[in-house]
């Protein structure tokens, strides 16, 4: 494991969470509805900062996994708020240049006639800068 | 009573019916809706992060435009109040975020977060009054079993979005008793379809969307009535095989307004 001080202290800036409040209950991935799609799972995101060990999540597809509906936040009761992390993460990964999740091309293949403007508004929000 | 409108971007095209209907539902209980000129699509989810200002200020300028009207602003999809409230909330709560957001609109002078965020349904409950609607159902919806979706936007996060219990909400089963219908409850309610996973991982919103459907069938549900575009996309999509409508169409039905539109 690299501990990685400068990504750490960007994470923790930019989600503006503390992840020592954790007391490693587990609640925030049991709860979560994306856990079996998963490889480092909403509390794993919440230790593995803690630890500065950052690249692994950098590079993990369960970045683009999270369904930021909040499940998480709400019910953690330390109030560590596990989503805020993985988005900080998220938006450090794709922040770097040609690094977007979606691209336009993509969309044909993924629109069809009932498809809602709100899909593709919020995925391109979540996967792309 | 006059409120401030914003509709959003999927109103205006794929989910014609869920601005539609509850245009003519608010006329029919005395509100009128007036739609925020040249409003800008609130990009349909909060970004949480504290160093993210641009996408937050189509809300902001939502907002401010309402506020300077002095009246409330109401929003029925979903996703457009999470965002706008979450922003809002942010405009009140974090004092560098607000100071780079007016920085950044200081040729239209400074907002602090004062306009007070309805969604359509709080709108109903708080300022015209389940009793009040009661009172104005011509269609009485009796006999019929209906379940509430939630979804994650409604309710989340509660310290924010203040809306109701987040884990034993009433407010989308008060409204269908108000109606005269039942109201159907079940665990998944407040449990989220998949939202816009469903461009990275198909598989994974029918799962979600199908025990959601599940579930509220259980619990013997004749139709799910929901407030956002996306969830509704999904449980249909997914295998629904009970009607999924939005509920201001069931509120239209029920105040007799529904069949002078053409949705």
């Amino acid at each position: 494991m690299h501990n990685n001080k400068y990504l750490q202290e960007e994470i923790i800036r930019i989600s503006g969470v503390n992840p020592s409040k954790c007391m490693r209950c587990g609640k925030c991935s049991a709860t979560c509805p994306a856990y079996d799609e998963m490889e480092y799972h909403p509390h794993q995101f919440v230790n593995m900062v803690e630890c500065g060990d950052i690249e692994p999540l950098l590079n993990s597809k369960s970045l683009y996994k999270c369904l930021s509906c909040f499940a998480c936040i709400d019910r953690c009761p330390r109030g560590v708020q596990p989503a805020k992390v993985v988005e900080a993460v998220r938006l450090t990964a794709i922040r770097k240049q040609g690094a977007n999740h979606l691209t336009a091309d993509m969309v044909p293949e993924i629109v069809d006639e009932d498809t809602p403007q709100q899909l593709l508004v919020s995925a391109f929000r979540k996967y792309t800068k | 009573m006059k409120v401030s409108y914003f509709p959003g971007c999927t109103l205006k095209n794929k989910a014609k019916d869920l601005d539609l209907y509850a245009y003519k539902s608010a006329e029919a209980l005395g509100v009128t809706l007036e739609e925020i000129e040249n409003w800008q699509c609130c990009g349909g989810v909060f970004t949480t992060a504290n160093d993210e200002v641009a996408t937050k200020l189509s809300s902001v300028r939502a907002l401010k435009y309402a506020g300077e009207k002095e009246q409330p602003l109401v929003t029925v999809c979903s996703a457009c109040h999470n965002v706008i409230k979450q922003t809002n909330y942010a405009m009140q709560t974090n004092s560098q975020f607000a100071d780079k957001v007016n920085r950044y609109m200081a040729a239209d002078g400074t907002y602090n977060g004062e306009t007070q965020v309805y969604h359509y349904l709080e709108m109903l409950r708080d300022l015209v009054g389940y009793d009040t609607l009661k009172e104005k159902v011509v269609n009485t919806l009796k006999g019929k079993k209906i379940a509430a979706y939630y979804g994650c936007l409604l309710l989340r996060p509660n310290s924010v979005m203040r809306m109701d219990d987040p884990e034993n909400p009433t407010i989308m089963e008060d409204f269908i008793r108000a109606l005269g219908a039942d109201a159907v409850v079940y665990a998944k309610r407040n449990e989220c379809c998949g939202g816009y996973i469903s461009v990275e991982s198909p598989e994974s919103a029918k799962r979600n969307s199908n025990s959601i459907i599940e579930n509220a069938k259980a619990a013997g549900a004749e139709m799910i009535i929901t407030a956002c575009p996306l969830c509704k996309y999904n449980l249909v999509k997914n295998g629904a095989d009970i009607p999924v409508v939005y509920f201001t169409e069931l509120l239209a039905e029920a105040l007799g307004v529904k069949e002078d539109t053409n949705a």
